[in-house]
């Protein structure tokens, strides 16, 4: 298990380096100049030259790379130019809000996947299965932005429960969550639609097998014999789908803070685009790609906890 | 077993049909709407602005006075023109990338792999967000941002069911009979991996429209006076207590474009699955 | 009488309506006797074991009397039946290699009846699958216990499923073509270790099998099946030996045989064995059997009792062994 693990790391760290510089390499190697994009049309030649070299826009990509990956290392993440502050605090605040959304997503999503999922499972051909998976097609097919809006016309305009939008700070951490919660059903059902059919599906396979045979030879009910050797079975792919569909999250996370006017990375990246921010642009994404990047290989390493082939490289 | 191929054979006819109905639809509505609709989409008429929906109007009029049902309409062309280039463009060059990868083996399968994988890290949408907050929003960068994402996700199927068919007897038989690797690629190995390739195609399809609305939600996707559903929605919001029915009608279109499209996606796969093919 | 068989038939849903794929089958077994149920595939031996422990697939309709141990099992309800398995009747099958939970160690899984019908605690269930291990004569237990099937070989694991089996000690095992997915001298050495452990703790063993030569050295009684009926009953010596019924003689004269001349073919059995739903009225083999005649096909044949417990199906066949 440890040698697996520094494996793991060490094709973390070549991913994590590869990535910093794809992302590096397409927001600054831009057409025309970004000084004089930031300025505009109207802009002298002098201060767009001025600008450019505060900016440190002259010097050779190697340069600027070294520097901004060096920089990020040291904890110095530059400072925003549309709002004239260090990047880096101004990124951890929108953390406290994006992290918690993530994490309820996942969770709700999980819930409900692995529901339904032995449910469906249980009932293979029956009503109970078709309608599960009539459900999930529905969830897959709606746009997350929409079902968001939909949300709060039913619970914030017509019955006032939830926010329609905003976020209250961490001070009161159940009006916090209150308002977390809409976004993150948001989110979360197209997850739930694609958890509960991988769900559904490893699970078939897994019931399939020979040794639920010998689990009920040995007195073990369906029940039993299901929660406790069809399910770790079908653990793995979904932990691994699960890990891939954070990157869907993240990109989903980036409407719906929108939706709901989250204080959030994904309003933040969509404003600094607008702002033309391109240092807080890089530093957002190359955040994210780290943390599903870095997901994936916890993901890796759990699906190795559960199952021993992995770790010893024999299945 | 022959109970169970049966029942799934006749779920993957319902799935076929509604799905070929929803998308024959959306076809439908695109082309439809370049030869005719309500009233001219973009057609502004502030006096009428926020009417509910009458025999004048069937779906009623957004904030500016412009017909809603002749944007959905019109809308229906955005999205589908997204999702034919999207998918065109990683078809294209998916496939090719692909067939290399099965092809040359070794090192160069492993590369492109390791590629592709990387890339699953980069959603399309985050990376449409990239591409035209570098070169400016519109259209044409939506769809060539999207179609980017789809390249690997094709290659990584291509290459694993060219695996399939190129390890079988026949294409050995080509390869023994002195056949080039172009030739035995068109001819054989194509032909075979048709079929999941068709399947993916619907659902990078549905994808494609999914993401294009995200994209002119938040204003980087299509620009006016060019009609989509993504922009309706981001319009519709600032409604929402006054007119909130404005939200619903783009974000149905959207939802039936993308459930007839995985419905087809469903249908086919069943319909194309030798097991069932067999029976009959 | 441990085990009193009576009537026997088992009805498989399928699209078409019913298929009978067990027909009035009866048999009986005293403790510490080992019976063995030989047939080719599809009739009908594996679905007579699987209804012993109540797994048949769902849908399927039993009918007959199933007593064991004077309880008759067909009316008990699924409660009941998870109660006797694993603890009075266990069953082995034929592939170890995917018969094992892949992801629970050896000894957990050994462990689990003991858990189950004994209610030891996880630790003491433990050490007493580490001394199971150990009388299935597998080399050093503890490791074994600790490892994952992976890294068994199909011996070692066949070894731990039998383990498994004995851990509450049954009073009769099913062992359903246990050695089939073994290499040939594995194969000796798990049937040896069966009739051993059969032996001395007084377990019926009910081995289902293809093989003749399995059943012949391994067993006192046999079970000659096809089609889904009983075709011959009885010690082994007796029904191999005498080979009354014309299947059982078919299928000893379908066995290569040492010492025959070169170039000589095998023989074999003309036809296939029934599979789906055919129904025929009577004898089940009539319809490859070189004797057949028109009455055969009009009902099953009755059984023809001679000494010895030894029960022939065949209206061609008399006491003597001669043809009618």
């Amino acid at each position: 298990m440890f040698v697996y693990v520094l494996q793991r790391l060490l094709i973390l760290v070549v991913t994590l380096a590869f990535a910093s510089i794809v992302i590096f390499g397409v927001l600054e190697v831009l057409p025309g100049d970004a000084a004089q994009t930031m300025l505009g049309a109207s802009a002298t030649p002098e201060s767009v030259a001025a600008l450019a070299h505060k900016l440190g826009l002259d010097q050779p990509f190697a340069t600027r790379y070294a520097e901004w990956v060096g920089g990020a290392v040291r904890g110095d993440l530059g400072l925003s130019y549309a709002y004239g502050s260090p990047i880096g605090p101004l990124i951890w605040e929108r953390i406290t809000v994006s992290g918690p959304l993530a994490l309820l997503t996942m969770a709700i999503a999980s819930a409900v996947a692995l529901t339904a999922g032995v449910y469906s499972a249980e009932r293979r051909g029956r009503t109970g299965d078709a309608a599960v998976m009539a459900a999930s097609q529905f969830g897959l097919a709606v746009p997350n932005f929409w079902f968001g809006i939909v949300l709060v016309l039913i619970f914030a305009v017509h019955w006032r429960l939830f926010p329609a939008g905003g976020f209250p700070g961490w001070s009161n951490p159940w009006l916090a969550l209150k308002a977390l919660f809409l976004p993150a059903l948001a989110l979360g059902l197209v997850q739930a639609a694609i958890l509960t059919r991988v769900t559904r599906s490893a699970l078939l396979e897994a019931l399939n097998e020979d040794f639920m045979r010998t689990a009920r030879a040995k007195g073990l009910s369906r029940r039993a014999a299901l929660w406790r050797h069809a399910l770790p079975n079908a653990l793995p792919p979904i932990l691994t789908i699960m890990g891939l569909q954070f990157a869907n999250l993240v990109a989903g996370a980036v409407v719906v803070e929108n939706v709901f006017v989250l204080p959030g990375l994904g309003r933040l990246i969509v404003q600094s685009i607008a702002n033309r921010d391109v240092l807080v642009v890089e530093d957002c994404v190359m955040g994210l790609a780290a943390f599903v990047i870095a997901l994936n290989v916890l993901v890796d390493l759990a699906a190795a906890a559960i199952d021993p082939r992995l770790r010893a490289g024999a299945a | 077993m022959t109970l169970a191929l049966s029942a799934k054979r006749s779920r993957a006819g319902a799935s076929l049909r509604l799905g070929a109905l929803l998308v024959a639809l959306l076809v439908g509505a695109a082309a439809l709407s370049l030869v005719w609709t309500p009233y001219p989409p973009a057609a502004m008429d502030i006096p009428n602005k926020l009417l509910a929906p009458s025999f004048a109007h069937w779906l009623g009029t957004d904030a500016l006075g412009r017909d809603v049902a002749s944007q959905i309409l019109a809308g229906a062309r955005v999205s589908l023109l997204v999702g034919v280039i999207a998918v065109g463009i990683g078809l294209g060059f998916g496939v090719a990338l692909g067939l290399l990868a099965a092809t040359a083996q070794g090192f160069i399968e492993d590369a492109i792999m390791k590629f592709c994988d990387f890339t699953f890290a980069f959603p399309a949408l985050l990376m449409a967000i990239l591409l035209t907050a570098t070169y400016g929003p519109g259209v044409i960068n939506a769809i060539l941002a999207i179609g980017i994402a789809n390249v690997p996700i094709f290659a990584k199927l291509t290459r694993s069911a060219a695996n399939g068919v190129l390890a079988r007897e026949f294409a050995m038989a080509a390869r023994a009979s002195g056949r080039g690797p172009f030739a035995i690629a068109f001819e054989h190995v194509l032909p075979n991996i048709a079929p999941p390739l068709i399947v993916q195609a619907t659902i990078q399809f549905a994808i494609a429209i999914l993401a294009e609305a995200a994209l002119s939600y938040l204003g980087l996707g299509a620009q006016p006076p060019l009609a989509s559903w993504g922009r309706m929605l981001a319009d519709a919001q600032a409604w929402m207590y006054v007119a909130p029915r404005l939200a619903i009608f783009p974000g149905l279109a959207v939802a039936l474009s993308v459930l007839g499209l995985n419905l087809l996606g469903d249908g086919l796969r069943d319909a194309l699955d030798p097991r069932l093919r067999a029976r009959r | 009488m441990l085990l009193d068989i009576e009537g026997l038939s088992i009805d498989l849903p399928t699209p078409y309506g019913g298929c009978r794929v067990v027909r009035d089958v009866s048999f009986s077994l005293r403790a510490g006797q080992s019976l063995g149920v030989v047939g080719e595939s599809g009739s009908g031996k594996t679905m007579t074991a699987l209804a012993l422990m109540g797994l048949l697939p769902d849908g399927a309709v039993v009918s007959g009397a199933l007593r064991f141990e004077g309880r008759d099992l067909a009316p008990l309800g699924e409660a009941e039946m998870q109660m006797l398995r694993g603890d009075r009747i266990a069953m082995i099958f034929q592939e170890p290699m995917t018969a094992l939970n892949p992801l629970h160690r050896i000894g957990a899984q050994v462990a689990e009846p003991l858990i189950l019908h004994r209610g030891l605690s996880k630790a003491a269930a433990w050490a007493q699958a580490v001394k199971l291990l150990g009388h299935v004569r597998l080399r050093d237990p503890e490791r074994i216990a600790r490892a994952y099937p992976f890294a068994l070989s199909g011996g070692e694991r066949q070894r731990a499923m039998i383990a498994m089996a004995l851990s509450c000690g049954p009073k009769l095992i099913i062992a359903d073509e246990p050695t089939t997915a073994l290499d040939v001298t594995v194969q000796a050495k798990i049937l040896d270790l069966l009739a051993m452990l059969g032996a001395e703790s007084e377990m019926a063993m009910l081995l289902v099998s293809h093989d003749l030569a399995v059943i012949a050295r391994h067993c006192r009684r046999v079970l000659v099946m096809y089609g889904g009926a009983v075709m011959e009953e009885g010690p082994v010596e007796a029904v191999l030996g005498q080979t009354l019924h014309p299947y059982t003689r078919a299928l000893m004269e379908a066995r290569p045989t040492l010492g025959a001349p070169r170039g000589e073919r095998l023989r074999a059995i003309p036809g296939a064995a029934p599979s789906g739903p055919s129904e025929p009225k009577g004898c089940a083999f009539a319809d490859r059997c070189p004797l057949a005649l028109e009455a055969c096909r009009a009902e099953p044949p009755p059984p023809l009792r001679l000494p010895d417990g030894h029960s022939v199906r065949c209206i061609r066949v008399d006491a003597e062994g001669r043809l009618t």
